[in-house]
């Protein structure tokens, strides 16, 4: 690696940065807190010059959303990026945007949901719109950001299926890590050119875009949608074949930390992973068989994968960003549950639920040994509760 | 409609992906005649080519050759008789007549082809 | 590991202050993290900044809370603020006054074993750049107090940023560079 690619970036301006390289052809965005950067700095590389985007000023996320739709319709590669309240309000044309199959990426840096208002990092936003048929990739640090983008692209438009790339909000957008970039060429050359078999600017092909579909063809055309999501399981696995053998960093459906011959396990998206790293060395070290699981892709869910994945387990924690508000645990350790359930018989029954981090709550080191230490005393027969609220004051 | 209640229609692997319709011009195909109650008959006689009712047919059901109207394209005008109310000739140059009546009187109306499409 | 965090006001720049360590670390080959305390952003309210530096990959995403190192970019916060919390007994406190170590260890009871450092930065930035800006000459005063990075290597790094960032105004570039010198050469140890 050319030393010249390694610079310290934030996870907004790494985002920024491949968006630049992508060179999509229209962004259309509206500004929200902690994800304005990520088009604000575009704006900047527009005004600049260096890239030929067309930049949609909106006034709105849903109008921006919109836009996006009818750009990405029209033919065009095209990108946008939000938070929180903003995702909210695109939430209507997100599930166009998946049901019209457009190849739109999304930055999207991950903030609570008002109310109360507040500002900083929880998954809540993302997880209100996991099931609008967005691809979605939670990306742990700065790096996995910046690659995550430029494999969203690929995947995107070869899926026919829109991608939201997550950050976690303020921790990861506002903090400046060590980031490799690629060059532009390799980038340019990685993401390509996107070539729409139909598109509604292509007079030569005429085609008709969100015709009215009722009770006699909606279904079908939701059946295909539902297997092109199933399908790009496969597809994020190419791709990101493809960018492990040219660039030489891995990336799957998930990471598996330590796992080998682990009993306990952790299983926590975003950030939170990270720390969860250092506790995992620090308990190896002591001759703790802790591990951890780190799903990069939730939708599409690699149920079957992380199922054998975690089989041999005696007690597993998932930690949730967000809460589903009586489901009864959080989004993940539901969908982890499911996964165990249809897993062949004799699979990990102690799951635990933890809900950490709402609205930005500090998640510690000592937190995380805790939940470990839960784990340790649940495998050995000690009964723990179903969900625990981690780091809240009772 | 009774073009879709003869055809087996598609399953999920046939459709074109994204509620795509491919193609142009594919209203055509869409034949709204049988939604009408009310059918306009043309008064050849009466008609000062002014082409009003062509301007304002939502349906492009106004046939029109050589710059003057020959006729109605029964297989989509829907009946909603604009054309008609649009009509400026003293007495109007369109009458108005029930589907039952038209069908009872079994009026021989010369059916206009559609116009083609590419 | 070493782990930093910076004292200052709502527009001193202590979060420009982390950023700018951290650029420099990276240059020497040094994995980083710099980050703000996050919250809303008020003019003249005491704010932190933070800087993780390590020769390995950081993985750890959660908030510094005992610091080796602890940079005062305003000493009329240390009436507020306790900024030797959570720093370990053998800490270092560098602090932007005119006083000497051993006065700040008696006017604001600092405990025994921390180390503490002063210089005056912003006397310093006000001969050098012409404005109070102490952030820059700390970078020097810093490296002096604990070593952390090459001096010499991060001057020449920090040249080409600044020759890169001010093409047009030489006059930035030299005080800029001076500032540093001038707070590596007189920090109070």
């Amino acid at each position: 690696m050319d030393k010249t690619n390694i610079v310290a970036r934030t996870g907004n301006e790494a985002m920024a940065e491949a968006m630049r390289q992508i060179n999509p052809d229209v962004v259309a965005a509206y500004p929200i807190t902690p994800a304005t950067e990520v088009v604000q700095i575009f704006a900047g590389y527009v005004a600049d010059g260096l890239v030929k985007t067309e930049f949609v000023p909106v006034e709105s996320e849903h109008s921006a959303m919109s836009a996006c739709i009818g750009s990405a319709a029209a033919g065009g590669r095209t990108m946008t990026g939000t938070s929180s309240q903003g995702l909210a309000l695109m939430a209507e044309m997100l599930y166009i945007a998946a049901g019209l199959r457009l190849p739109i990426v999304m930055a999207d840096v991950n903030r609570a949901l008002s109310s109360p208002i507040n500002i900083h990092c929880d998954h809540s936003d993302t997880m209100m719109v996991k099931e609008s048929g967005w691809i979605q990739i939670f990306s742990e640090n700065c790096q996995e950001a910046y690659d995550n983008m430029l494999q969203a692209i690929r995947i995107a438009e070869k899926a026919k299926l829109p991608v939201m790339v997550t950050t976690d909000g303020f921790i990861i957008s506002h903090g400046m890590e060590r980031l490799e970039i690629l060059s532009d060429a390799d980038a340019k050359a990685f993401v390509g050119e996107y070539k729409p078999e139909y598109y509604l600017l292509n007079f030569e092909k005429p085609i008709t875009v969100g015709a009215l579909d009722l009770t006699d063809y909606y279904f079908e055309h939701k059946r295909q949608q539902i297997e092109a999501i199933k399908d790009s399981k496969q597809i994020i696995l190419d791709v990101a074949g493809e960018f492990g053998a040219k660039f030489g960093r891995e990336y799957g459906l998930f990471e598996k930390y330590k796992m080998d011959g682990a009993e306990i396990v952790i299983v926590a998206m975003g950030s939170t992973a990270g720390t969860a790293k250092v506790v995992v060395d620090g308990l190896r070290s002591k001759g703790v068989k802790a591990g951890l699981v780190k799903p990069r892709i939730f939708r599409p869910f690699p149920k079957e994968e992380l199922a054998e994945s975690l089989k041999g387990m005696k007690a597993i924690a998932v930690m949730d960003r967000s809460d589903s508000m009586n489901a009864q645990e959080g989004p993940l350790a539901l969908e982890i549950k499911a996964a165990l359930y249809d897993a062949p018989a004799g699979s990990c029954r102690t799951v635990l639920s933890y809900i950490y981090g709402l609205g930005g709550r500090e998640i510690k080191l000592e937190d995380i040994e805790l939940v470990y230490n839960d784990l340790s005393e649940a495998s050995k027969g000690k009964a723990k509760p179903k969900v625990s609220y981690l780091g809240v004051r009772e | 409609m009774s073009i879709q209640k003869r055809e087996k229609k598609p399953g999920w692997k046939e459709l074109p992906e994204g509620d795509l319709i491919i193609g142009g011009g594919t209203a055509s195909g869409f034949k709204t005649g049988d939604w009408r109650s009310k059918r306009p008959i043309f008064l050849k006689d009466k008609c000062i080519h002014c082409l009003t009712c062509w301007v304002y047919c939502p349906d492009s059901a106004i046939i029109v050759q050589d710059g003057k109207v020959i006729g109605y394209d029964y297989d989509h005008c829907k009946g909603c008789g604009i054309c008609y109310h649009e009509c400026p000739v003293k007495g109007k140059a369109i009458r108005m007549i029930s589907e039952k009546e038209a069908k009872a009187k079994n009026t021989v109306i010369a059916k206009a082809e559609g116009p083609k499409q590419p | 590991m070493i782990e930093i965090r910076w004292h200052g006001r709502g527009g001193q720049g202590a979060k420009t202050a982390a950023l700018l360590l951290a650029d420099a670390a990276l240059a020497s080959g040094k994995y980083i993290q710099a980050f703000p305390e996050y919250g809303p952003e008020r003019m003249g309210a005491p704010v932190a900044s933070f800087n993780r530096i390590s020769p390995s990959p950081i993985k750890l995403h959660s908030g510094v809370t005992d610091p080796d190192i602890v940079i005062v970019l305003d000493p009329t916060l240390m009436d507020s603020v306790d900024v030797t919390e959570g720093m370990p007994a053998n800490g270092t406190l560098l602090v932007n006054i005119e006083k000497s170590p051993a006065e700040v260890k008696v006017i604001f009871g600092i405990g025994a074993g921390i180390k503490i450092c002063t210089v005056d930065a912003s006397n310093i930035s006000i001969e050098t750049i012409g404005r109070d800006i102490p952030n820059t000459p700390m970078l020097g005063a810093l490296i002096k107090a604990t070593g952390i990075l090459d001096f010499k290597e991060m001057m020449e790094d920090m040249k080409k940023k600044l020759e890169k960032k001010f093409k047009t105004k030489p006059e930035v570039i030299a005080g800029n560079l001076k500032a540093i010198e001038r707070a590596y050469n007189e920090v109070r140890i």
